[in-house]
C-alpha cells in the first residue's frame, strides 16, 4: 500500500529533478540573486556619492558666521545680489540655490527659506540642508544665551533596552549584540516567511497543474486500476514537496556562497549592506550602523540554527502539504477550462495573502497577540511561525502550533483525497465548490 | 467456478442510475463481451469491478471472494481513455506501470523487455513516449495492462485507433493469453470483433441487462429462418407450404420458412422445380442486427 506511494513519489520527483528547466532555475536563481545584489550595491552606491554644489546667500548674517567655524560645513556662501544668483547660480557651476531671509526676530521658531533648483531635488539633499542650516543656528543661540555644548551634551541620556529574561552569563549578549540579534532575527523572520508564501504558491500550483494534466490526458484512466487516488496523490505530493525541498537546499547552500563571493569582489561595497538588500524585510538600512561586521556575523552565529532551521523544514513540509493537497483537489476539479481553476483558487490565494501581509504586523511585534494567533491558526501558521522563530517564542507555542498544523495537514488530505478521487474521474461537469462538498458525500 | 460474478450490482448517481442490478458471469478461460451503446453503464460497471468505486447495493465475487481492494492486482484493466506521461521513455514508463502493479523493479524490467520483443518494439525502450505514433502508445498501454500476469483482463474497446495489423497482433495476444486460461471483458459498443472473439456476451442498456447469453445460442434465438440459396435456372413462380421469397438478386434469393419447419422442404422444393443449387445457408442474424433491434425495442418502449 504504501509501497506504492514512494514509487509514485519516486517518479514525480525524479521527472522534475531531471528536467533542464528544473536544473536552470535552480542553478540561475542564486546567480541571479547574486547579480540583482550587485547591481543595487553599485546603484546604492551611485546615488550616495552624487555631489551636489549647494550655493547660499544668507541674509541672517548668522549661519555664515557660524559655519565658518565649522571645516567640514559642505555648502559653499555667496554675497552676490538675490536677484542675480537667482539667475546665474547654474551658470556659476551650482545645482541648488538656497536664499534665507533675515530674521524678523532673534527668537523666531519658524525660518522659512526658499530653494531654486533646475532639477528636483531629492527629499534626502533637501532635508540635509534644513538641518545643516538649523543646527548653524541653535548654536548661535546657545552661544548667545551662554549654553556650553558640552554643558547640553551631558545632559542627554542614552537608553538602550535590553531583553530583561537573556540569560546574564551569556556575554556575547551584550547591548550591542542584543539589539542586532532582533535586527537579524527580524530580517531572517522576513525572509523565511516569504519563503514560505513563495513556496505555497510554486510548488502548489505545480502539484495542481500536474493534476490537470494528468486528468485531462486520462493518464489517471490508467493509473486508478493499480493504484488508489489517495496514493496517487499523497505519492505526487510528496515527490513534488521532495523536488521543493531540494530546491532550498540547494539554494540555501549556493546563495550564500554566491554573495560572499559577490561581497568580496565587489569594490568599496558593505556587505552587512547587501545581505541585508536582498532580505526584503522592513529592516531599515541604518539600523545596521553602528555594528560592526565582526559583531554581524557573530550575530548571526548565534542565532539558534539549530532549532530554526528543523523547525522551519517542519513547518515548510506542513505549510505545503496543506495547500497543496487543497491545490491538488481544485485540479482535479478543473476541466478543460483553465478559467474555472482561477476562480477555484482565489479564496486559496486571498488566505495565502492575509497570512503574507499578516508578517509585517508580526515582525514588529513578533510576540503580540496577532502574532500569537497567526502562529498558531493552521492557515496561517506556516507563513507566520518561521517569521517568529528568531524571537524566541515560548516553547509550548511552538509544540502547539505544530500539533494543531499536523492535525490540519492530516484533516485537509483527508478531505481533498476525497475531493480528489471524484474530481479526476468527473468529466464535463463544471466544478463548483458547491459541487465539491457534495462529493465528499459520495460513498467510495 | 466463475473468475468474477456480478450479483445484481446497482450503482446510483445523483440524478439517475448508471448500472441497475447488472448480474453476469465470466467463466475461467473465456471472452466475455459487455455490449452497449454509449452512456450505457459498461464504464461505470468496470469501475466497480476494478474497485475504483463501490457499488450501492449488490455484490462481486472474485474467483469466490467477495471482491476487495487486494483483487485489482490480479487483473488488468486497459482503460477506453487512456493517456500516458507524454515525456516518460517507453522503458521507464512500462517499468513504472508494471511496478504499480507490484511487480519488484528487477521483475519489471526482464518481463517489460520479453512483451516489447513480443510486439516486436523492443528498440523504444529509450524513446519518448510522445515521439510514437498513436498506434504504437496502444500497444505500450496493452502491454502494460498485461505485464504483470493478471488472470482476469478487463478491455474497454482495446481496438480503437488501430490499423488492421497491429488490431490482429493484439487480437492474437488476447487469444493466446486466452489459451493460457486467463479470462476476458471485453467492453464495446463495436460488434465486428464480438461474434468472432467472445463466447459470452451482456447486452446492457441504460444501466439494465436487456440480453445475456452464448453468442451461438443468442444468434439462434434471434434467427428468423432465413436461408440464402444462390442458384442456376430459373425459381418457381409460386411457393408453397408457407415459404416466402423475402429477396431476390442475380441468382441468389432469400427464403424464409415456417417456424419448425426442416430446411429439406425447401431445398425439396427448388430441386424439384427444376433449379440447380449452387449454395445453400442459414442466414443468422449479426449481433449488430440483435443489438440494434435491442437497443431500439427497449428505448421505443
Amino acid at each position: 500500500m504504501s509501497n506504492k506511494i514512494w514509487i509514485v513519489a519516486r517518479r514525480e520527483y525524479l521527472s522534475r529533478v531531471q528536467k533542464k528547466s528544473f536544473i536552470l532555475v535552480t542553478l540561475l536563481t542564486p546567480l541571479g540573486i547574486a547579480l540583482f545584489s550587485v547591481l543595487v550595491g553599485l546603484i546604492m552606491s551611485a546615488g550616495g556619492n552624487a555631489e551636489h554644489n549647494v550655493v547660499i546667500k544668507d541674509d541672517t548674517g548668522i549661519i555664515q558666521k557660524i559655519a565658518a567655524e565649522d571645516k567640514d560645513f559642505p555648502y559653499e556662501f555667496s554675497s552676490k545680489a538675490v536677484s542675480v544668483l537667482k539667475e546665474d547660480y547654474a551658470s556659476l557651476g551650482y545645482d541648488v540655490f538656497v536664499y534665507v531671509p533675515a530674521l524678523r526676530d532673534s527668537a523666531t521658531m519658524r525660518i522659512a527659506a526658499s530653494y531654486y533648483s533646475k532639477e528636483k531635488p531629492s527629499l534626502v539633499l533637501l532635508e540635509s540642508i534644513e538641518s545643516k542650516l538649523a543646527d548653524q543656528i541653535e548654536i548661535y543661540r546657545m552661544r548667545k544665551s551662554n549654553i556650553d555644548q558640552k554643558l547640553l551634551d551631558s545632559f542627554k541620556a542614552n537608553i538602550s533596552l535590553e531583553n530583561g529574561a537573556m540569560d546574564p552569563n551569556d556575554l556575547s549578549g551584550s547591548a550591542a549584540t542584543g539589539k542586532l540579534n532582533i535586527i537579524i532575527g527580524t530580517a531572517l523572520g522576513g525572509i523565511m516567511g516569504f519563503m514560505m508564501y513563495m513556496v505555497i504558491f510554486i510548488y502548489g500550483s505545480m502539484v495542481m497543474r500536474s493534476v490537470m494534466e494528468e486528468k485531462l490526458s486520462r493518464i489517471v484512466e490508467v493509473m486508478v486500476s493499480s493504484v488508489r487516488p489517495i496514493q496517487l496523490m499523497m505519492g505526487k505530493l510528496i515527490g513534488v514537496g521532495g523536488v521543493g525541498l531540494t530546491q532550498l537546499a540547494i539554494w540555501a547552500v549556493l546563495i550564500p556562497i554566491l554573495l560572499i563571493v559577490v561581497a568580496a569582489f565587489l569594490p568599496g561595497a558593505d556587505p552587512s549592506q547587501l545581505s541585508n538588500m536582498q532580505t526584503m524585510s522592513q529592516v531599515d538600512q541604518e539600523s545596521f550602523d553602528g555594528f560592526s561586521g565582526q559583531q554581524i556575523i557573530a550575530a548571526i552565529f548565534n542565532v539558534k540554527w539549530w532549532l530554526i532551521l528543523p523547525v522551519f523544514i517542519i513547518f515548510f513540509l506542513g505549510g505545503y502539504f496543506i495547500y497543496s493537497s487543497l491545490f491538488a483537489a481544485m485540479g482535479s476539479a478543473i476541466n478543460e477550462d483553465m478559467g474555472e481553476g482561477q476562480q477555484l483558487m482565489l479564496p486559496i490565494v486571498l488566505v495565502v495573502l492575509i497570512a503574507f501581509y499578516m508578517l509585517f504586523p508580526v515582525l514588529s511585534n513578533p510576540n503580540g497577540n496577532l502574532a500569537v494567533f497567526a502562529s498558531l491558526f493552521p492557515l496561517f501558521s506556516p507563513i507566520i511561525m518561521p517569521a517568529r522563530l528568531a524571537f524566541d517564542p515560548p516553547w509550548w507555542q511552538i509544540v502547539l502550533s505544530i500539533i494543531l498544523m499536523l492535525a490540519t495537514v492530516w484533516f485537509f488530505i483527508w478531505i481533498t483525497s476525497r475531493i480528489y478521487r471524484v474530481g479526476i474521474l468527473m468529466y464535463g461537469k463544471k466544478a463548483t465548490i458547491k459541487e465539491m462538498i457534495k462529493w465528499l458525500r459520495y460513498s467510495e | 467456478m466463475a473468475i468474477l460474478t456480478l450479483d445484481k450490482v446497482t450503482k446510483r448517481y445523483k440524478d439517475f442510475v448508471a448500472v441497475d442490478e447488472v448480474s453476469f458471469e465470466v467463466e475461467p478461460g473465456t471472452i466475455f463481451g459487455m455490449l452497449g451503446p454509449n452512456g450505457a453503464g459498461k464504464t461505470s460497471t468496470i469501475r466497480i469491478i476494478t474497485t475504483i468505486t463501490g457499488p450501492d447495493s449488490g455484490h462481486v465475487y472474485f474467483n469466490g471472494e467477495l471482491l476487495n481492494k487486494s483483487h485489482p492486482s490480479q487483473m488488468g484493466y486497459l482503460p477506453e481513455e487512456r493517456g500516458l506521461y507524454k515525456k516518460m521513455k517507453v522503458g521507464e514508463h512500462l517499468l513504472y506501470l508494471a511496478q504499480l502493479k507490484g511487480l519488484s523493479r528487477h521483475d519489471a524490467a526482464k518481463k517489460c523487455k520479453i512483451m516489447l520483443d513480443r510486439f516486436e518494439a523492443l528498440d523504444w525502450w529509450h524513446k519518448k513516449v510522445e515521439e510514437l505514433s498513436k498506434g504504437m502508445q496502444q500497444k505500450i498501454q496493452f502491454i502494460a495492462t498485461i505485464v504483470h500476469d493478471p488472470v482476469l483482463l478487463i478491455l474497454d474497446e482495446p481496438f480503437t485507433g488501430l490499423d488492421p495489423i497491429n488490431s490482429n497482433m493484439i487480437q492474437d495476444e488476447i487469444y493466446r493469453l486466452r489459451d493460457k486460461g486467463v479470462s476476458v471483458l471485453f467492453s464495446t459498443h463495436r460488434m465486428e470483433n464480438v461474434e468472432e472473439m467472445c463466447e459470452n456476451i451482456i447486452l446492457i442498456n441504460h444501466g439494465k441487462n436487456i440480453l445475456m447469453g452464448n453468442v451461438k445460442e443468442i444468434r439462434n434465438r434471434f434467427k428468423e429462418n432465413l436461408f440464402k440459396v444462390s442458384y442456376k435456372g430459373e425459381l418457381p413462380k409460386v411457393f408453397s407450404g408457407g415459404l416466402e421469397l423475402v429477396k431476390k438478386e442475380d441468382n441468389t434469393a432469400t427464403f424464409r420458412i415456417p417456424n419448425h419447419d426442416n430446411a429439406n422442404h425447401l431445398l425439396q422444393f427448388l430441386i424439384t422445380s427444376g433449379c440447380e443449387i449452387k449454395s445453400f445457408h442459414e442466414i443468422l442474424p449479426s449481433i449488430n442486427e440483435i443489438f440494434i433491434s435491442q437497443v431500439k425495442g427497449i428505448s421505443h418502449e
